[in-house]
């Protein structure tokens, strides 16, 4: 007779369970099919010498951050500060790779913009927010229409790669960054991979 | 009557109603659970055609066209894999764009083209529906395993 | 230096909650008057640190303090006052911490209003109340502090969601939060009741009140937040069968289940387990529903992992406050049996049936919201399920229950017949069927549906006049109607006007689904379009920028054949911070119909897409939960719920008078 009232204590019991076991199943630590890859061979124009191009391999030797961004994405405000102050440490160079600048923007309307017109508002708007915001790059490259962005599998902005010295994808991260992912994940991956080589 | 069988007839009309409601769940289920596809498995013909599902992805940069009455629109979603024609009728969410995640419900008809009779575009300026971004994350792996 | 002030308040709160937690039950346990009473004061500095809190917070959004965090992500110097003030909530950090807030209050509420209660019994309730505020102050400042302070500052924030700036959003979150934490009033008079292991009739008068006010917020909250997606999705629905929707729904339907099962309890002693676990159910399903909206979980399974120490702190606060409390009923709950016994035609039956019918209700929505996020959680496939599912399961679950609802209130206690009743209730049955029929007929839509709702809809009508007409004629005594009337108590008003308010709702929600008329067209100025029996002109569209908007407005000429009714003014705004669109749409609001229409996008030759909705009765989906709101205040503010609290008082005026 008593058992009954154990019901919903067990009924909960098992819905907790399940719960925990969810969380642990954590989404995001599925590796990206790049990861230890090489990074995809890219050459885009500098943002702030928009006539020089700059390539992956001439990071080669050294280990550095690919942070994807954009001036319309909220979150990205959000990880800049970390980014900011990391670049102040001086760990690791950070490349941006600007993303879809005008094109990614949804309230733009982009009909009848041509290319050099999009280019000429991308590189403005995007100077401007790294001037209001604080510049935490090495330098930035624009990719206007987001083709490189798709190479690298792109498909929410911020994210993050990190790469080896021999231009392999070690470590990819989705979303902002945070400091507890910085000081816990990220730091200790980059020293890792330097102490390696 | 008896307070024995009174209680009897309490616990049965209990246990009944409870099997009839677990009926009606399941059976509701069944018949109006949406299953999503990711637009490589729509070309590869593993949706069932002339059934409501769901098709995530991108809306492919310059697909937009509007029919002549301006209101039927179509428009082509991909996961950067495989592309799979879409037509509607109707108002499109204020942030469906071109070259940004959306979801659609509706039918594979005969013709090959997806017939939706919902468009779903993200909540905000950040991220793609989740349903869109996991047809993308599909793609880029299977795209990963055949270059190997 | 603002932001730090509220930080150092909420860390103030936290440890008054945790004396109030400790303080009280050790008192009530050891039976030390003094330690007892450490619990009001507690609650009330809590109280007060916790408004200080709140208050530092909204002046940094007020101030656009940008190098506040949240105000930054937020927040925007052009934003409106009002939804600088309302952007507070308007994110995970701040409603948790209006949360908190809402819980602080109802704390307070109780410390005013239990004078008339047990010391020890009060000491309990504050004890539970306050470990519950324990783990939500320090969920705050451990995973989601809201002072977290962005250094350097930007210049600029950026601005509140545009989909929040509405007048509906102003009252919706705090309306929702107040009933949502409501229901930890009765979780901690029913756990306390448990500890001391006396769940008597007393226990479930105290309850009560408690329980229908809270009750009345969440109907409030969730209407509101209804009208708000009516009007600010822009394409005319009212209910989504969302996540975030049933979120509210599923407390709602046990809370219910609760305040009738708590009736039961009151005034026949029966179902006493049974209503502790739905008052143990109720807050659970707040707590939980609150965690799935703010965690994002819903959005993206995924969203957990981006915080994970987040998600972890939530289950551990789920587990703790659930488990502690079902491991507690475990123990007490077998001694509970007994009570009134009752006939299977009796009040109690029908109470029961509905009780249970509620909580399967409950339970299938419960379902229906988790699963798609189980199997995505598992990496099983993704699936969804819609309004289709919730129509399907939720029909057939209520339809008895609004025919039991009617037939309740005319049974008697303990035990009644089945002939008399059927005697009464038959004609009227007929009558609801005749009409409801003869209803789609008229309207020309006889669909099952349709016919349903309406026979439904009659019946509820037609038993309520039935009802207060038998209740006029068993007060027979006094001479006058207007005496028998005000004979009739507040709480019966209050039964009355919320099973009303249901027929209300049925007759808004069957007639808006079966007639409602949609039309999309493309318009040019001076173009003219046809629906439903009315015509819209379109006469242009203007620039009509907000202070944190751009917008293009629509001047559409609403006519009823030659003669205009009003002007529609519909937006399409673009806010400037976000760069997000926004479809503002333009109501023509009428007793019996409403004309909605929402302007597209612009075509290349010029011409607009114009949506045209046409919605009759939806406003009497509201009007009903109105009611059952308005309901629920009657009942709550019966005298028999003050009686005691005076008697006390002239009590104890009486006892000074003496000292003196």
């Amino acid at each position: 007779m008593k058992a009954k009232f154990l019901v919903p204590l067990v009924l909960f019991l098992a819905f907790a369970g399940f719960l925990a076991f969810g969380l642990t199943l954590n989404p995001r630590e599925v590796p990206s099919p790049l990861i230890d890859k090489p990074v995809p061979a890219f050459s885009l124009a500098r943002l702030d010498a928009p006539e020089t191009r700059f390539g992956a391999e001439d990071m080669r030797g050294q280990v550095w951050l690919l942070n994807v961004w954009a001036s319309w994405c909220v979150a990205c405000r959000q990880e800049h500060p970390v980014l900011v102050s990391l670049a102040r440490q001086d760990v690791v160079p950070i490349v941006g790779l600007n993303y879809k600048e005008l094109r990614g923007d949804g309230g733009i309307d982009m009909r009848g913009v041509s290319l050099e017109d999009e280019t000429a508002r991308s590189i403005q708007r995007a100077r401007r927010w790294l001037a209001d915001h604080g510049d935490p790059y090495a330098l930035s490259v624009l990719d206007i229409d987001g083709r490189v962005g798709i190479d690298f599998g792109v498909y929410g902005v911020p994210e993050t790669f990190l790469i080896d010295r021999d231009g392999r994808i070690r470590y990819k991260h989705i979303g902002p960054i945070t400091p507890e992912n910085l000081q816990q994940v990220l730091l200790p991956k980059i020293e890792e991979l330097k102490r390696a080589g | 009557m008896k307070p024995r069988s009174k209680r009897l007839m309490l616990v049965g009309g209990g246990v009944a109603l409870l099997v009839a409601a677990i009926a009606l769940v399941l059976s509701a289920f069944q018949q109006n659970l949406v299953f999503f596809h990711t637009p490589t498995e729509v070309a590869e013909g593993k949706a069932p055609l002339g059934k409501t599902f769901r098709v995530g992805g991108m809306v492919e940069d310059g697909s937009i066209r509007r029919a002549g009455d301006g209101l039927t629109v179509s428009f082509a979603i991909t996961d950067t894999a495989k592309v799979i024609p879409v037509s509607y009728k109707g108002t499109l969410p204020d942030l469906f764009k071109e070259g940004k995640g959306a979801v659609v419900q509706g039918r594979l008809e005969a013709d090959g083209v997806f017939h939706a009779t919902e468009v779903l575009a993200k909540h905000d300026e950040n991220y793609m529906p989740p349903e869109a971004a996991h047809a993308v994350e599909q793609a880029s792996k299977a795209a990963e395993t055949l270059s190997q | 230096m603002i932001p730090e002030l509220g930080h150092f308040a909420l860390v103030l709160a936290l440890v008054l909650a945790l004396v109030q937690a400790v303080v009280p039950l050790v008192g009530a346990s050891r039976n030390r008057l003094a330690l007892m009473a450490v619990g009001r004061p507690a609650a009330q500095g809590q109280f007060f640190f916790v408004v200080v809190a709140y208050v530092c917070l909204t002046i940094a959004f007020v101030q656009s303090d940008f190098s506040l965090q949240l105000a930054a992500t937020n927040s925007h110097s052009a934003t409106p006052l009002i939804y600088k003030i309302t952007g507070v909530w308007g994110n995970h950090e701040g409603s948790l911490l209006l949360w908190a807030m809402s819980l602080a209050l109802w704390t307070v509420a109780v410390t005013v209003f239990s004078r008339h209660l047990p010391e020890a019994f009060v000491a309990r309730v504050l004890g539970v109340l306050g470990w519950v505020s324990v783990g939500f102050i320090s969920f705050l400042l451990v995973t989601s502090n809201p002072f977290e302070r962005l250094l350097p500052a930007v210049a600029e924030g950026r601005d509140l969601n545009p989909l929040l700036q509405d007048p509906g959003m102003i009252i919706h979150p705090p309306l929702l939060y107040m009933g949502y934490v409501g229901f930890s009033v009765a979780f901690a008079f029913a756990i306390a009741a448990l500890l001391t292991g006396r769940l008597d009739a007393a226990w479930a008068r105290w309850s009560r009140p408690w329980t229908t006010v809270a009750w009345v917020f969440l109907t409030a909250g969730i209407a509101v937040g209804s009208g708000w997606a009516y009007y600010e999705l822009g394409w005319g629905g009212w209910w989504f069968w969302d996540p975030v929707e049933n979120a509210s729904f599923i407390p709602w339907l046990v809370g219910t289940a609760l305040m009738h099962s708590l009736a039961v309890t009151e005034k026949r002693g029966a179902f006493r387990s049974w209503t502790v676990l739905l008052a143990i159910g109720a807050f659970s399903l707040a707590l939980l529903g609150t965690f799935l909206v703010r965690s994002g979980v819903i959005t993206s399974v995924h969203a957990f992992a981006t915080d994970p120490k987040r998600g972890l702190y939530i289950l551990a606060l789920l587990v703790i406050v659930i488990g502690v409390s079902l491991v507690l009923y475990a123990w007490r709950a077998p001694r509970l049996t007994g009570g009134g016994s009752f006939g299977l035609v009796s009040r109690e039956t029908s109470l029961l049936a509905n009780n249970v019918l509620l909580a399967v209700a409950a339970a299938s929505v419960l379902l229906g919201t988790l699963y798609p996020l189980f199997l995505d959680a598992l990496n099983m496939g993704k699936i969804s399920v819609g309004p289709p599912y919730f129509e399907a399961v939720f029909v057939p679950l209520m339809t008895p229950v609004v025919v039991l609802m009617m037939v309740g209130p005319f049974l008697r206690w303990k035990t009644d017949g089945v002939s008399p009743v059927l005697r009464r209730l038959a004609p009227t049955l007929g009558a609801a069927l005749v009409i409801g029929t003869g209803t789609a007929f008229a309207v020309d839509h006889v669909t099952w549906r349709t016919v349903l709702g309406l026979v439904l809809a009659a019946w509820v009508v037609l038993a309520s006049l039935q009802l207060l007409g038998n209740r006029l004629r068993d007060r027979s005594g006094a001479a006058r109607l207007s005496a028998r009337l005000r004979a009739i108590p507040s709480a019966w008003w209050g039964m009355w006007l919320g099973h009303l308010g249901i027929g209300v709702f049925i007759i808004g929600v069957t007639l808006v689904g079966s007639l409602d008329a949609t039309l999309d067209v493309r318009m040019k100025e001076g173009q003219r379009a046809e629906l439903a029996g009315y015509s819209f002109v379109f006469r242009g569209v203007q620039d009509a920028d907000g202070p944190n908007y751009d917008a293009a407005r629509a001047t559409i000429g609403l006519y009823r054949g030659e003669r205009q009714l009003t002007t529609l003014t519909p937006e399409k705004r673009l806010y400037r911070a976000q760069g997000m669109p926004m479809t503002e749409a333009s109501i023509d609001i009428g007793p019996l119909r409403d004309v909605y229409v929402s302007l597209g996008e612009q075509l290349e030759d010029g011409s607009w897409i114009v949506s045209l909705y046409y919605k009759p009765f939806i406003s009497w989906i509201w009007l009903g939960c109105l009611l059952m709101a308005l309901g629920g205040i009657f009942a709550a503010a019966d005298r028999r719920y003050r009686r005691t609290a005076e008697h006390r008082s002239t009590a104890a005026v009486a006892a000074a008078g003496r000292a003196a």
